[in-house]
């Protein structure tokens, strides 16, 4: 069975269409400023079919019609056990949230933890970062990972951060010594999170646009000494899991 | 009438600028969140009226009670003696402390990082708005948590008079016998403060009032645990809420006649959500008016809230007061024994609390419990740590959630409580 999920994003839209196990299409854009607008160009694009909608904005398209919803943690669940059927745990490190989610033997959702109110320490904290310290996004990355060990960044507050930047930039230390100092903030952080979902070691899946930084999941994978797989598609597995939802409530409406 | 109330709220010395958008404010409120309810139970009615009159018809009476001489006290816990206030002929009201008001101006006698409930206190006094505070004859503290005990110590400057009542913080140890003290100064001050004096007779009197009050309570607790629910977790607490400054009697004969209707529909399976909506507990800090944020999410997220271990809830209505004493020296013990039991955070240690939550859980079959804290509330979001692990050791799913009366969480919110009702659901 064919079916899409959208994915409605603090930064971005993904939609994916599913044909069973097999995935047909991804999609990512933009949506800072109008995620309504962007949706709906997306969605347009997509061929009449089952979908379900996650993502900060899920119940935005309730202008445009009416479609079965979830949160971003169901849906990453779901995302990440169709990409990799034995995973165990989550890591999504998203626009403006962080969730670290713990799977139960059927890939349910056992445990999760999630940021409250503040942004600290996401997917924005590392563009403005990168933005900072003049990096494209692609390239911050890989600075941090060849960056040296000596430098600490303590604060995860974008605006004591930034001031912890300038700093040391001041101090003339290396930009990738920064970049890697500010990644291992962020790690710290989502060690914490871990620690209190507490999933199942042997296969934690990262999704989100996190999922695409290499530094992010090299130091994830030492700080916490669990097998991290971090996939191509990982940023799209919120729209993904829709897709897998909207065809198990088409199934489940049938029968 | 509309103008009646106004003169009245100019005498009492509100500010009516702020006191207007205030209720504005509330006003909106109340309607999207409570008037919105579908399969409302029609005896609702009753909560509605009062809290369209909150601050009109109920502080009219305390107005026209105070020119026959009946005097208003204030309190802001549930560890201080209603029937102490009410043998002496005063009326007991609880004060505002459930919106963020005037927050600049608060934040210039207490720093920022201190929880909601207790900036709204001072705030709805720097603001002018609180029509109870402004009745009140006296204004009770006592020693809690860390921050209320401090911030009394500022709050004192800006009421008539204040008085602050000690309290244990264990409960073995010789706590009876502090708390004895303490209420027998507290009914010396009442005395003092009223210029009745409290008899065995009128003692035992307002201990049936009240133990009538906490009765009807009882009786809707009981209702919610039948499985499917024939009023909201809202509703329910807004009756627990307005427990603390409604007219006892009138407020225990109101209750009662909504239990009636309760019962025929549980018995004609009448539900206010629909059959097998996932049951969620919650327990942790107190709740007050108009302090709905999270419970409004939890039920238009596709769960019902079916017990509240609050002080505005079970913790504060559990156990009646043992009437059979004759003596006011024996009423007064028991008075002191039924307090003593309240298990509040912050008690060390509080183990009870924890047996009570799991005991809720099953009485009231809850698929969840929502641990819920105001930030910077040490007690309570310590304990919760403890609890959601036990809890989770049981079997039994429970999250954490920590927040304020502001509304810029709302999104992160909605999504884990959304995300911990799919969790349930399976």
């Amino acid at each position: 069975m064919i079916s899409a999920g959208i994915d409605i994003g603090s930064r971005t839209v993904k939609t994916a269409l599913v044909d069973g196990s097999s995935i047909v299409k991804l999609d990512v854009a933009d949506a800072t400023s109008s995620p309504l607008e962007a949706a709906r160009v997306m969605l347009k694009a997509l061929p009449a079919c089952p979908v379900a909608v996650t993502g900060y904005g899920r119940d935005l398209l309730d202008a445009i019609g009416s479609f079965p919803t979830i949160t971003e943690i169901k849906a990453h669940a779901l995302g990440a056990r169709f990409l990799q059927g034995d995973c165990t745990g989550v890591i999504d490190v998203g626009g403006q949230d962080i969730k670290v989610i713990s799977l139960d033997e059927e890939g349910r959702v056992k445990r999760f933890e999630m940021n409250d109110r503040c942004a600290a320490g996401s997917g924005r904290f590392l563009e403005i970062m990168a933005d900072r310290l003049g990096f494209s996004l692609e390239d911050f990355g890989n600075a941090a990972l060849s960056g040296q060990n000596e430098v600490i960044i303590s604060s995860m507050c974008t605006v004591f951060a930034e001031s912890e930047v300038v700093g040391l930039l001041n101090k003339n230390v290396e930009r990738r010594d920064i970049a890697a100092a500010l990644h291992r903030s962020i790690v710290k952080r989502i060690v914490s999170m871990y620690n209190r979902a507490s999933p199942v070691s042997a296969c934690i899946v990262a999704t989100g646009g996190g999922a695409k930084n290499p530094a992010l999941v090299a130091f994830l994978t030492k700080a916490l000494g669990a097998n991290i797989v971090a996939l191509p598609q990982g940023q799209s597995a919120g729209a993904i899991g829709c897709a897998v939802y909207a065809a198990r409530l088409k199934e489940i409406n049938a029968a | 009438m509309a103008d009646d109330y106004r003169t009245m709220w100019k005498e009492l010395g509100l500010n009516l600028d702020n006191h207007d958008a205030l209720l504005q404010v509330l006003g909106k409120m109340y309607g999207d969140i409570f008037m919105s309810q579908k399969n409302r139970p029609a005896k609702t009615d009753y909560l509605d009226f009062v809290m369209s009159e909150v601050h009109g018809l109920r502080i009219k009476e305390l107005v026209d009670g105070k020119k026959q001489g009946r005097k208003v006290i204030g309190t802001y816990c549930t560890f201080v003696p209603e029937e102490i206030v009410l043998a002496a002929d005063a009326v007991m009201v609880g004060l505002c402390a459930g919106a963020d008001f005037a927050t600049e101006e608060v934040e210039k006698y207490l720093p920022k990082n201190i929880c909601s409930l207790i900036k709204s206190t001072l705030g709805f006094k720097l603001g002018g708005v609180c029509p109870y505070l402004e009745s009140s004859d006296l204004v009770v503290g006592e020693n809690t948590c860390d921050g209320k005990k401090k911030a009394y110590e500022v709050f004192k400057n800006f009421v008539n008079e204040m008085y602050v009542m000690d309290l244990p913080q264990m409960k073995q140890n010789g706590a009876k016998g502090l708390l004895r003290k303490e209420y027998d100064k507290f009914k010396t001050k009442i005395e003092q403060v009223t210029g009745k004096t409290i008899t065995a007779e009128s003692l035992k009197k307002a201990i049936t009032i009240v133990n009538a009050k906490r009765s009807a309570i009882h009786r809707l607790c009981k209702i919610r645990t039948a499985n499917m629910e024939p009023i909201s977790g809202l509703d329910s607490l807004l009756i627990n809420q307005i427990f603390f400054y409604e007219d006892p009697l009138r407020f225990t004969q109101k209750i009662n006649e909504l239990c009636d209707e309760l019962e025929a529909r549980v018995s004609s399976r009448q539900g206010a959500f629909p059959e097998n909506t996932p049951r969620i507990l919650m327990s942790g800090c107190p709740m007050a008016v108009p302090n709905w944020k999270l419970p409004a999410i939890i039920e238009t997220s596709g769960a019902v809230i079916v017990g509240e271990e609050s002080c505005v809830g079970e913790r504060g209505t559990r156990n009646l007061v043992d009437n059979s004493g004759k003596t006011m020296d024996s009423l007064m013990d028991a008075l002191v024994n039924r307090y003593l039991d309240i298990d509040c955070a912050i008690f060390t240690p509080n183990t009870d609390r924890l047996d009570h939550i799991g005991e809720m859980a099953k009485t009231y079959s809850a698929d969840g419990v929502i641990l819920y804290s105001i930030q910077f509330c040490t007690p309570y979001t310590v304990e919760a740590m403890g609890i959601e692990k036990d809890l989770e050791k049981q079997g039994v799913p429970a999250i954490r959630i920590e927040t304020d009366y502001s509304q810029e969480d709302v999104g992160q919110l909605t999504t884990r409580v959304q995300a911990f009702i799919e969790r349930i659901k399976g």
